[in-house]
């Protein structure tokens, strides 16, 4: 299977911990991901206006771009890239006259869209295409005792015909990090959104939500939290002194993107991990458990 | 004291509700006013007007109120509401809605001044966030 792998704008600079662990462990997988040529910002946030098209236009090249490289499935590891993607490919797969209406606008590019490609979230890939069980198979080195949270945030679980899995009670992650060995725990705002992008105009809204959301992972016994999405991680990670500020007992919990455990469970080494992007020092739960 | 409700929206109010209708394109009248939307919403805090209440104000036809407001800037279109509505209403929709009304006058009336941000937290912030931000937040 021909996969084009689309990473997103940010993980070419702040989250190319994301990027890195993200190949490397398909590589290890024996996972041919070819990064998508000349591709371009999906636009990050899915219009909700019923005649917002013109958003649909970013996306739609990028599936273009993907068809013209032959791909089979085209697959993101981003959360919000692929909510973005996965949503505009849906919308004109249902609308026909938006589709020829995007088409036309696009008419300068080599090739129309026909709505024929599926977009992947990686987790997606994992789970249906290769499954859990061969996954552990090739385990090189598990994560015993490792305590995770999983936290999916709201673009892997909603919208409903966009989620990759149940919108309340999500499992791919916890299931993934069984696989790589390491002990899932029950983390109840594993869903409940970071309050995304108002960390730009109210940083004080993301303060709130990170003490909320990491207090409750944290109470609940979990060494670290592995994500999805670079937004979050920005505000959970990098935003967590904030967080502090409100609630000097909030302890230091360090935040993973679930390819970097998947990358250190298969045996690739400590570089792709790229450990010197975290701001809350992530070595700590790993040395503890004899993973460094 | 009494406050007169009118039950018929008048016309300019009609206006704002066909708007609402079409730009969302949700049938405000399908909410019934369970409240179910606004026990989940993260941003309930940071926000003066809860979601329930942005519906009933929409069916109302009280655009001004609702322009106005600053809850519909702080809901982030987390899509919880959605997702959780026994009306299958979409209110994530109805507040883009009615943002996409504020947002396409003529006015400019952006509630995020990029160049006006701190140096230091523009350098520091990922590209996912300044976009969504500019995408959500201006015109
Ligand atoms: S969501 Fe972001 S990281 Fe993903 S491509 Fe779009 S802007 Fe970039
Ligand atoms: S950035 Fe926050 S708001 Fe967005 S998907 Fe991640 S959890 Fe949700
Ligand atoms: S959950 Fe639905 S029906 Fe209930 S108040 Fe909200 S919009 Fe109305
Ligand atoms: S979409 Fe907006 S209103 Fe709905 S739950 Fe999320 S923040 Fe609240």
């Amino acid at each position: 299977m021909r996969i084009s792998y689309f990473p997103g704008c940010t993980l070419k600079n702040h989250a190319v911990n994301f990027d890195d662990s993200t190949i490397a462990a398909c590589t290890r997988l024996g996972l041919e991901v070819k990064e998508l040529d000349r591709w371009n910002c999906c636009g990050t946030v899915h219009g909700l206006a019923a005649d917002d098209l013109i958003h649909r236009m970013a996306p739609i090249t990028n599936l273009i771009r993907a068809k013209e490289a032959g791909a089979d499935a085209f697959m993101t590891g981003c959360a919000m890239c692929y909510s973005t993607l996965k949503r505009a490919n849906l919308h004109l797969r249902q609308n026909p006259e938006a589709l020829s209406v995007v088409n036309g606008f696009l008419s300068l590019e080599q090739t129309d869209y026909r709505g024929d490609l599926d977009v992947l979230h990686l987790l997606e890939l994992l789970r249906d295409r290769i499954g859990f069980e061969q996954l552990a198979a090739r385990v090189e080195r598990p994560l015993s005792g490792l305590r995770v949270a999983c936290y999916y945030g709201c673009l892997l679980v909603r919208p409903r015909e966009a989620a990759i899995d149940d919108s309340e009670q999500p499992r791919v992650m916890e299931d993934l990090m069984a696989a790589l060995g390491a002990t899932p725990v029950a983390f109840p705002l594993k869903t409940e959104c970071c309050g995304a992008y108002q960390v730009v105009a109210d940083p004080g809204i993301i303060a709130e939500r990170t003490r909320r959301i990491m207090g409750s992972a944290a109470s609940h016994g979990a060494d670290l939290v592995v994500m999805s999405c670079p937004l979050c991680a920005y505000n959970l990670d990098d935003r967590q002194a904030d967080a502090r500020r409100l609630d000097p007992d909030l302890a230091p919990l360090p935040v993973f993107y679930f390819t970097q455990l998947m990358a250190l469970a298969l045996g690739c080494g400590e570089e792709v991990l790229r450990l010197e992007r975290h701001r809350t020092d992530p070595r700590a739960p790993l040395t503890a458990r004899g993973l460094l | 004291m009494s406050v007169p409700v009118r039950i018929y929206p008048e016309r300019s109010r009609r206006g704002f509700v066909d708007q609402v209708e079409a730009l969302s394109g949700q049938r405000l009248l399908a909410c019934y006013q369970c409240g179910n939307c606004s026990a989940g919403c993260p941003m309930a805090d940071h926000m003066e007007l809860l979601p329930h209440q942005i519906i009933r104000l929409a069916q109302l036809g009280l655009g001004e109120t609702l322009c106005g407001s600053r809850a519909i800037w702080a809901c982030v279109s987390c899509l919880t509401c959605n997702g959780r509505c026994p009306k299958g209403v979409r209110i994530a929709e109805v507040i883009e809605a009615v943002r996409e009304v504020v947002l396409r006058t003529n006015r400019r009336d952006d509630r995020l001044e990029v160049s006006a941000l701190p140096a230091e937290r523009l350098a520091s912030l990922p590209p996912i966030a300044l976009i969504s931000a500019m995408r959500k937040l201006t015109s």
